[in-house]
């Protein structure tokens, strides 16, 4: 598999760390333990298109959005995560 | 040594003029120059070479390529023999030594064949049926019998003594083939401009040309192949890798290939590799990879002596080397002809042709009549022979009738197969195709086409016409505009078939031949019910072989279908996987074995270490100094406890490098800490030290270290060694996906500090000998968990950070990496007043655990801040990372297992970790099991040995006597929880 990395150009999957499901947003301070508990361990897994977290540790140490098909292992889109994890801003 | 009595005296694409001499089972041959060992074989008249997987039935040579299900042979001797190596792959070179397999005591007499006789009970499942009672038989008698009887060629039991490569190679257009379409391909792609990898599994180029000739563009095809390998080789951005297998597709536009390197000489030249494995990423691909020749499955259809037909055409034109002087033709259709007529060409005598057809074109009907040989209308029925080679051939007529051949070779041609594995590999079904009677790829894997023969197309001049709009598409796709230049035109033969699989006929008819499944396994199979193929696949093993079923597959799932009662497409096909073909591991490791597995980190001080004798541990990729063996010292513990009492008495210094280092810099810097530290860090001072702990956001703890904060903006994080890339990254995401209005930023520095931490009551008066004069070392002007810039003598800038891991007056200084080296060596000199002494990572261990500092076997995954006895460094004013599933129930639960100390009370018992805590007075087992030993050490300031444990309710059962319960060592005493502080519990040494 190879990522076209936005800021370091297609680069072989021996470079990225894969985390996951990039859809959960980190709760704010006062969310409440349930919804900490969703955060923390409830995941899609689909079997198809889905938004996951990937770290560019071989190179430019970015964490990006890859939107992948998990049956074909194709690649639509690649973006910086910057922020996608973000709940409400901690005060 | 024999002469070649089988050698043609003509023609063949073979060097005369270069004579090598080999071996086959000990005895010698002559071959040439251009020669397989197969070949080679065949040109010295010998039939048998080797014996079958399971009933040890003497077997020949069937094919000429890599689909070879039975001339296996074990290549070279000692470290480098290599089993199930197929002689009508390997080349042969002067000196070559081969052995034939499975068999025992030789080829020619082998016990194991009595296997034979008990062939009923070797049917289709029979390791189920046969070997099921009593079960405790299986693992002690049963499987290491069938392992001994059953099996291919012997591993070499030795490390491989040869290098193997792994390489990385881009291009627009990958090719897998030389054949016609192949070439074709090549030439298209690279006239546009295409970067073009062609590859090519045999030595020489051109496929099927090499055997079967034919007239391209006027010229004969060998001609007009070293004309378009010319023309190919002059192109700058063309690369033609032959020996080279493309074995597999992955994602992306990748593609698996193994280059044989030097598998074509008896060992590699000096620093050179064996083989090489590439990874090509290409934009497109051609997969020209041709077809492969299928049999029919007959009574006797293993004996030496039968061969496909396009691989007698090969060993006679293409070799000079003739199987058989009589030889009779089985074919269903009009390609297998071919081997007739070159079989007359070549001045040999055909039998006859038996044509499963119901006609005959006029063409080969006059053939046969300037032969002199008779066209039989109807099947093989069996095959009358043995170890040396067919006698007699049943031919059961169409009509009814019987007649019979006398001939010493057998053709067969059932129809072609293409090569859909490669097509396949991501999960893609062949389809099928009645009018050749064959699965053809239905579609390809992204970016990837299938042309000539191995897309259905098996004329020639179709192969060629298909192969170059593949190649001229290809460059396209690839945004490659050149001209094309004109398509290389040939005549198309004629091809009709009548699918035939199976003659019905007296004794064992195979289809693996490999794994020996005959034709009545697989009608077993299905009438036991297996009727999916998958099933069918593993319930008789068939296709599972070293081959993959290349040449069986397909004849296997028709007689399926026949017995099922469905067609072939209904049956359908099992899925491909790759490598196409057998990869040795060797190659797929690359250099990354031995001492090369992993890369190697070196502590700046490393040579230095190596210098003083130092013993080295593995920690990671890092190589750390364990403990400085002096003369004289009997063993470890002796060296460690010296160390130990050198800190605590004087003054030791220890390379701490390996701890990960990342500076903090930005105005959120503290506020960003906050948040990954369960402890406040916006609240230290500039030039203050604090330990940190930052947990998972399940609550449980990640890792810890030394933060310090250098200047307003800017701080100094360490992590432990193991954690530092993790942490890294865990750091980096909580920045950019989870905070990103913080304005900070991460910078890796663990290579670019060396550290040293310089420990004991002298380690002031020692530190005075490095740093500048004017820096005021005091405890009034640098206390305890101080942090700051530091002028060293010389002008070197430095950080220095009074932190204590030892629990003595302790310092670390970080001076950049490439000063580690001489600062070491400086320590050593400086310290010498002192007695300084060099500790490794046992003393320092030690030196931790006699403070109840916790470590890597307590922050195991499992424990919390609590259970580490930090529960009140989370700080309720703040929110972190993992504050509020820190708070589940189960986590602060009052029974949790929390750390304290434990020693022995016999004083002079070696405590153990791994030792279980048992109340007094009950009984090991789980329900009584309360935790267990986690860290132990020879303490030398208490002359005993001590320990950590995690215990249920640990800290308030202190004092109380518990058993270690150690079953593993058969270990049972008792102990004491205590304060895990077992050394100056009040730390006044590191204040002072």
């Amino acid at each position: 598999m190879r990522i076209v990395c936005p800021f370091c150009g297609e680069r072989e999957l021996g470079e990225f760390t894969y985390l996951g499901d990039a859809k959960p947003q980190r709760p704010a301070p006062d969310a409440g333990e349930d919804a900490v508990y969703d955060y923390v361990y409830l995941r899609d897994n689909i079997a198809g298109v889905m938004g996951e977290h990937w770290y560019h540790g071989g190179g430019c140490r970015t964490w990006l959005k890859v939107t992948r098909n998990t049956l074909t292992h194709e690649i639509s889109a690649v973006e910086p995560a910057a922020g996608a994890g973000a709940g409400q801003v901690v005060k | 040594m024999t002469s070649q009595p089988n050698r043609l005296p003509t023609n063949g694409l073979i060097d005369r003029s270069t004579a090598l001499s080999f071996r086959f089972d000990g005895k010698n041959f002559l071959g040439f120059k251009g020669d397989t060992l197969a070949s080679a074989l065949v040109a010295n008249g010998v039939k048998l070479v080797g014996r079958s997987f399971k009933y040890h039935r003497p077997r020949g040579i069937l094919t000429a390529g890599s689909e070879e299900p039975n001339a296996l042979v074990e290549l070279r001797s000692g470290a480098r023999r290599e089993p199930n190596t197929k002689a009508t792959t390997a080349e042969l070179y002067e000196g070559l030594e081969a052995a034939s397999q499975n068999r025992w005591p030789s080829l020619n007499f082998d016990v194991m064949s009595v296997n034979q006789l008990f062939a009923p009970i070797f049917v289709a499942g029979f390791y189920y049926k046969t070997f099921m009672w009593p079960a405790k038989f299986w693992e002690a008698i049963y499987e290491p019998a069938i392992r001994r009887a059953a099996g291919l060629g012997r591993a070499a039991g030795v490390s491989d003594p040869d290098h193997y490569d792994k390489a990385w190679a881009h291009c627009d257009v990958v090719i897998a083939g030389s054949g016609p379409s192949g070439l074709a391909a090549a030439l298209a792609a690279a006239r546009c401009g295409a970067r073009v990898i062609l590859c090519e599994e045999d030595f020489a180029l051109g496929g099927r040309l090499l055997a079967d000739g034919g007239t391209i563009d006027g010229l004969p095809a060998a001609e007009w192949v070293t004309r378009a390998v010319a023309e190919l080789e002059a192109m700058p951005d063309v690369r033609i890798m032959t020996r080279t297998t493309l074995f597999g597709v992955y994602d992306g536009g990748t593609y698996g290939a193994i280059e044989r390197v030097n598998d074509h000489l008896p060992a590699p030249p000096e620093h050179q590799v064996r083989q090489r494995l590439w990874r090509i990423v290409a934009k497109r691909c051609v997969v020209a990879a041709g077809a492969i020749e299928r049999p029919i499955v007959f009574a006797g259809n293993d004996t030496p002596g039968v061969m496909m037909a396009s691989a007698m055409r090969s060993y006679i034109n293409r070799y000079a080397a003739t199987p058989a002087r009589r030889i009779a033709l089985f074919t269903n259709n009009e390609d297998g002809w071919r081997t007739a007529e070159t079989a007359i060409a070549a001045g040999l005598q055909v039998a006859a042709v038996i044509d499963a057809r119901p006609d005959v074109s006029p063409a080969h009907r006059s053939l046969a009549s300037k032969g002199g040989f008779p066209v039989l209308h109807g099947s093989v029925s069996s095959v009358d022979g043995g170890k040396n080679g067919v006698r007699k051939i049943s031919v059961a007529l169409t009509g009814g009738a019987r007649a019979e051949v006398e001939a010493d070779g057998l053709a067969v041609s059932g129809g072609w197969n293409p090569a859909v594995g490669l097509t396949s590999y991501h999960r893609g079904r062949p389809k099928w195709r009645d009018d050749i009677a064959a699965f053809v790829p239905d579609g390809a894997p992204p970016g990837m086409v299938a042309a000539g023969a191995a897309n259905g197309a098996f004329g020639l001049g179709a192969c060629l016409r298909e192969g170059f709009e593949a190649g001229a598409a290809a460059a396209r796709d690839a945004g490659r505009s050149g001209s094309t230049g004109s398509m290389p035109v040939a005549d198309d033969e004629a091809f009709s078939i009548t699918p035939l699989w199976h003659v019905a006929g007296k004794g064992k008819a195979f289809v693996d031949q490999q794994h020996d499944v005959t034709a009545s396994d697989v009608e077993l199979a299905q009438r036991e019910g297996f009727q999916s193929v998958e099933h069918l696949k593993r319930y008789t093993t068939l296709g599972m072989a070293t081959d993959q079923g290349k040449t069986s597959n397909v004849a296997g799932l028709a007689i399926m279908a026949a017995v099922s009662g469905k067609s072939i497409p209904e049956t359908g096909t099992t899925i491909c996987r790759p490598p196409y073909v057998p990869v040795a591991i060797g190659a797929f490791a690359g250099h990354h074995r031995d001492e090369n597995f992993h890369a190697t980190r070196l502590t700046p001080s490393h040579h230095w270490a190596t210098e003083q004798g130092a013993v080295f541990v593995d920690t990671g990729l890092w190589k750390r100094a364990q403990w400085y063996p002096r003369a004289g010292e009997k063993d470890w513990l002796e060296s460690v406890t010296r160390e130990v009492k050198a800190v605590r008495s004087g003054v030791g210094f220890c390379d701490v490098s390996t701890l990960g280092k990342i500076d903090v810099h930005g105005p959120d810097a503290g506020a960003f800490l906050d948040r990954v530290y369960i402890n406040a860090f916006s609240s230290l001072a500039v030039g203050k030290a604090r330990y940190g702990l930052m947990l998972r956001e399940d609550g449980i703890v990640y890792d810890d270290g030394t933060t310090s904060r250098l200047a307003e903006d800017h701080y100094f994080l360490t992590t432990t060694t193991a954690k530092a890339g993790l942490v890294m990254q865990h750091l980096e995401f909580c920045r950019q996906v989870l905070f990103p209005e913080l304005d900070v930023h991460l910078t890796s520095v663990s290579d670019q500090w060396a550290q040293f931490s310089i420990a004991g009551p002298s380690a002031r008066k020692l530190l005075q000998q490095i740093v500048d004069e004017s820096e005021d070392l005091s405890n009034e002007g640098f206390p305890f968990m101080g942090a700051r810039e530091v002028k060293l003598r010389g002008g070197l800038k430095a950080r220095l950070f009074r932190i204590s891991f030892s629990g003595e007056l302790a310092f670390e200084i970080s001076v950049p990496a490439r000063y580690g080296e001489a600062m070491a060596r400086n320590l050593m000199i400086a310290g010498e007043p002192f007695g300084v002494t060099p500790y490794g990572t046992e003393a320092l261990g030690v030196m931790r655990i006699e403070k109840g500092h916790v470590a890597g076997p307590e922050l195991n995954g499992t424990t919390t801040a609590g259970d580490l006895g930090l529960g009140k460094m989370m700080s309720t004013k703040k929110d972190f990372i993992g504050r509020v599933m820190a708070g589940r129930e189960a986590l602060v639960a009052p029974n949790r297992q929390v750390v304290v100390g434990i020693k022995p009370i016999d004083k002079a018992r070696r405590l153990r970790s791994g030792a279980h805590i048992i109340p007094k007075g009950e009984t090991p087992g789980p329900d009584n099991d309360q935790g267990y030993v986690t860290s132990v050490c020879f303490s030398p300031v208490l002359d005993q040995w001590i320990g950590l444990g995690l215990v249920e309710r640990g800290r308030e059962r202190i004092g109380e006597i518990v058993r270690a319960h150690d079953p593993l060592r058969g270990e049972d005493y008792d102990v004491e929880l205590c304060n895990p502080v077992f050394y100056d519990p009040d730390g006044g040494r590191q204040r002072g």
